[in-house]
């Protein structure tokens, strides 16, 4: 392995790594966002929109995020709708992501019994005093691992940014190899960002579920 | 004594299976009434009905002289001046012993939060778990758990409790004290419901017990008559599956 080289590719890597960690957390946000919206509406069976909210889930778990991204970024434009690709990336994850943080917030709406619900409104609490101080806690508490666990999946499932030409680390780690065929070098910086990208989300995930999670289950 | 709660001629309806049909029943202030009856004859519905956990097809319920059964809109007010502690404790895991205490004199009762606080603090101490305060209901015994579910109920100062077999969870060298936190608060008066399978307790502690079965109170009177002298059948048979020298 050439230190030199390493050196030399060190900026490359480093502006990819940026653009990777900023499309990725845009996505997360937005997966977020949706997966709440989508969560409350199954959780409360909202009229007319549970249905779609369910088939969003499934659609969006059940086919690969390349696929998703071909389509908002090839497909559109053939309606008349051109994205960037840092946009196709952003709104592509949050579409894969939304479907998955929409079964982790349920799961947790869901596993709160019905029993903590009586209980408060047998004390006066009103319907939204109830959600807010009882059972919203409990279930972010119960979602916490898997909703971490989903932010790792997301953040690498961007590897697959470079097929739209997103210059994302995996994009300029292929771009490289196959100019200059320093195969060692670049895979070594590859994993060397992945790792930087990923564990201190690992370590704040910990942290986070010791603290929602402490309290309930003392673990 | 004054009449504080009146159920006239309720009934209640899940579905085509008629669980409650045609109770009457008249709680004066400070009155303890004990419920018994065979598993699954409506006791845990009836109480569910009292603070709108249930709504009811037919009848009435007066609380304090105000009419509370189908009132949706005054449901929430109402149920402050009705406590309920269930089998189950059913306190909230996420919060210490003493803000499952004080989150609803602060959260309804809009109170300050400091007066609640020591307000709270004297409870505890009365059931013995002051200790306990900054603890989490994992950390509690059942029967640690059931005097706070007592107690966050009492902080609201309401006009009935409702009591639904809140021994019936615990181990046997729990039952007691549980029972006797019950047994302190009818001494100091307070109106109470309590359904339970402890005779002993329901013969010490009621004012008046009634016999459900099949929907329908089938015998009520005095712990005496109830258990010296029971006049029907049914209520004959159901206390025999309480005695072993049959
Ligand atoms: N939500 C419900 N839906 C349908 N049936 C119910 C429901 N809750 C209770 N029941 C029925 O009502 C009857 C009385 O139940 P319950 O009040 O819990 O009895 P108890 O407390 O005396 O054991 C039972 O037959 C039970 O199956
Ligand atoms: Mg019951």
């Amino acid at each position: 392995m050439d230190p030199n080289v390493l050196s030399s590719y060190l900026p490359l890597y480093v502006q990819a790594f940026l653009l990777t960690v900023k499309i990725g957390w845009i996505g997360i946000i937005i997966a977020i966002l949706i997966g709440v919206i989508v969560a409350f509406t199954i959780h409360f069976n909202v009229p007319v929109l549970k249905p779609i909210a369910k088939a969003y889930v499934e659609l969006f778990r059940n086919t690969p995020l390349l696929v998703q991204l071909f389509f908002i970024y090839f497909g559109l434009p053939k309606i008349g709708i051109t994205v960037s690709a840092e946009v196709c990336g952003a709104v592509g994850l949050g579409l894969l992501g939304g479907s998955y943080m929409a079964e982790s917030f349920r799961s947790g709406l869901d596993a709160v019994p019905v029993s903590q619900s009586e209980s408060a409104l047998a004390l006066g609490l009103s319907q939204s005093q109830l959600f807010g101080s009882v059972i919203l806690p409990q279930a972010f508490s119960i979602s916490t691992p898997s909703i971490v666990a989903n932010v790792i999946f997301l953040l690498k499932e961007t590897s697959v940014f470079s097929a739209i030409s997103l210059m994302d680390l995996m994009f300029t780690a292929k771009d490289l190899i196959g100019l200059y065929y320093n195969t060692t070098e670049c895979l070594v910086l590859l994993v060397v960002f992945y790792i930087v990208m990923l564990v201190p989300v690992s370590i704040l995930g910990t942290v986070l579920e010791k603290k929602t999670r402490y309290k309930m289950f003392g673990v | 004594m004054s009449e504080i709660l009146s159920v006239k001629n309720l009934s209640k309806r899940f579905d085509d299976l008629t669980v409650l049909d045609n109770i009457n029943l008249s709680v004066n202030e400070g009155e303890v009434v004990v419920i018994v009856g065979p598993s699954g004859c409506g006791k845990s519905t009836f109480l569910r009905c009292l603070n709108g956990l249930e709504d009811i097809q037919d009848g009435e319920i007066i609380l304090d002289g105000e009419n509370i059964s189908h009132d949706k809109k005054t449901l929430q007010k109402n149920r402050e001046k009705i406590g309920m502690v269930f089998q189950s404790y059913d306190l909230f895991p996420h919060k210490t012993i003493l803000d499952n205490v004080t989150l609803a004199p602060i959260k309804v009762k809009k109170r300050n939060k400091k007066e609640v606080e020591q307000e709270a603090l004297a409870l505890l101490e009365r059931v013995g778990l002051l200790s306990k305060k900054d603890n989490y209901p994992r950390q509690l015994s059942g029967g640690q758990k059931q005097r706070v579910a007592i107690v966050r109920a009492l902080i609201m100062q309401p006009k009935v409790l409702l009591l639904d077999e809140i021994t019936a969870a615990l181990d046997p060298e729990m039952v007691h004290e549980v029972l006797d936190v019950v047994l302190s608060l009818a001494k100091e008066g307070r109106t109470m419901l309590i359904v339970t399978h402890e005779m002993q307790f329901a013969r010490a502690v009621a004012d008046k017990i009634i016999f459900i079965d099949g929907g329908k109170i089938v015998e009520e009177g005095t712990p005496s008559e109830f258990f010296d002298n029971p006049k029907t059948d049914r209520l004959k048979k159901f206390l025999q599956t309480f005695s072993y020298n049959k």
